[in-house]
């Protein structure tokens, strides 16, 4: 990779090619710089899933998984994340890689109106797959940065603790 | 997709990702200084998208091999710029040479965040509510800066000017922080109060302290969240030097804290509350540094 050419600099808003692996697939979209991650998602590649709240960082709606960490996808350009691997919620629900958490979910009610929803999943599955047994503190914790309006956090909290040890049960992380 | 004028976006830039320092720094240069360098942007890009900083340029310098790592070098742990927050909590170098970094890391945020931000970043951003600025002055650490004239390093002492103000010259970027390495005789504590988990501290404090048996050698104590910049309190240092951690010291460094501190008016936490709180987190650290023996 070499120095900067000049004439970027006269290029504002050209869109630039971006490549990502996005659910397991390799796809190729046109941005401007100035798009954030959750619009590629939502806007190039219509996986809507992806929920853009505050758009800055506070309510955890848009994480998804990028290089197999949740980040905000609303705090990064994406062209930040040319070359990445991004998982969405899609693609995680579809590979039944929180099939457990969204039954456990859906049985107790830790959701209303389902907006928050999306980003309570990633960051739980991300929780759990670092700390198999965590205490209810430490759940609270984790979903510190997850706004809900709807359930005031107890039954998502309840259902993230269910699922934790009914994998502890089983012996196997699924 | 339409960035229409009702959108809360980023302004349009131009887009460079460096592969070296000298490139981000050509870069910046070649913009006339109107870029910012970007690495976790968790801070920069709701700036961005609030139009309080809108740059032709935005130079990427996530890809700069040379700003990541934690090493041992000499006396110090080298951290570099682009070690992420969640690292601090992951790195056994860290929690090992640097724990008081390790020990403010959990409060910094929230894990998504954790997992982008990075140190260099939140050092150069110095916030005055962030956890790992303050830490950086009670670490006595110093901030290797990379510029247009040339490498430096600068005290963390000497680096934190005024309320969002640093030692940072425009096209200059932080490459490295150096803290020397913890050493056997040292204690450490931090805490932070909060009104809920993961909000912004009204106050937080880190101390790293070098004990002579059971008297205090050395102390330095930082604070968070209590004016314009990150905030050691020499005054209450000064009382502890050459004491044993007892009830009547720990008494003496909260009574010095008046005068170490002048908390700026605010409608959330007026001034007389905040030095409360700050009175109350000294009690509560240096009575843990006492127990830690």
């Amino acid at each position: 990779m070499s120095g900067i050419d000049d004439s970027l600099l006269n290029e504002a808003d050209e869109t630039v090619r971006v490549r990502l692996i996005v659910n397991g697939r390799k796809v190729a979209c046109e941005v401007a710089p100035r798009e954030t991650l959750v619009d590629c998602l939502r806007d190039s590649l219509e996986l809507t899933g992806t929920h853009a709240g505050c758009e800055m960082g506070a309510c955890g709606a848009c994480l998804v998984q990028l290089d197999g960490r949740a980040v905000h996808s609303c705090l990064i350009f994406a062209v930040q994340a040319d070359g990445a691997t991004v998982d969405t919620i899609e693609g995680l629900s579809e590979r039944g890689a929180i099939a457990d958490l969204q039954a456990e979910f859906h049985r107790r009610n830790a959701l209303q109106c389902g907006f928050c929803t999306p980003g309570m999943l990633v960051n739980a599955h991300e929780l759990l797959s670092q700390v198999t047994q965590p205490s209810r503190e430490e759940i609270r914790d984790a979903l510190s940065g997850n706004y809900c309006r709807c359930t005031g956090y107890e039954a998502i909290v309840d259902a993230i603790d269910a699922v934790a040890k009914a994998r502890g049960t089983s012996g196997g992380v699924t | 997709m339409d960035l229409g004028e009702t959108a809360v976006k980023a302004r349009a830039f131009s887009y460079f990702r460096a592969a070296t320092i000298d490139h981000a720094l050509d870069a910046h240069a070649r913009a006339g200084d109107d870029a910012r360098f970007i690495a976790g942007g968790q801070s920069l890009v709701p700036a961005l998208s609030l139009r309080l900083q809108a740059p032709r340029l935005m130079i990427d310098i996530t890809h700069i091999d040379e700003l990541r790592g934690v090493r041992r070098e000499g006396g110090h742990l080298r951290i570099g710029a682009l070690t992420r927050h969640c690292e601090m909590l992951s790195e056994p170098l860290i929690a090992e040479f640097a724990p008081l970094l390790h020990a403010a890391a959990p409060f910094v945020a929230h894990p998504a965040i954790r997992n982008r931000g990075t140190f260099g970043g939140s050092v150069a951003l110095a916030d005055p509510a962030s956890e790992f600025p303050a830490m950086t002055l009670a670490l006595d650490a110093e901030i290797e800066i990379a510029g247009p004239s040339g490498r430096r390093r600068v005290r963390a002492d000497d680096f934190f000017i005024d309320l969002f103000e640093t030692a940072l010259q425009p096209g200059e970027l932080i490459t490295a922080i150096y803290v020397p390495l913890f050493r056997a005789d040292q204690r450490f504590a931090f805490d932070e109060l909060a009104r809920r988990r993961g909000d912004y501290a009204l106050v937080g404090c880190g101390i790293l302290a070098t004990f002579a048996g059971e008297r205090i050698h050395d102390i330095r104590i930082s604070y968070l969240s209590v004016g314009n910049t990150p905030t050691r309190v020499r005054g209450a240092e000064a009382t502890l030097v050459g004491s044993r951690l007892d009830a009547v010291r720990i008494a003496a460094a909260q009574a010095a804290l008046e005068g170490d501190l002048a908390p700026p008016e605010s409608d959330e936490v007026p001034p007389a509350m905040r030095l409360h709180l700050a009175r109350v987190l000294l009690g509560r650290l240096l009575g843990r540094l006492g127990e830690a023996a």
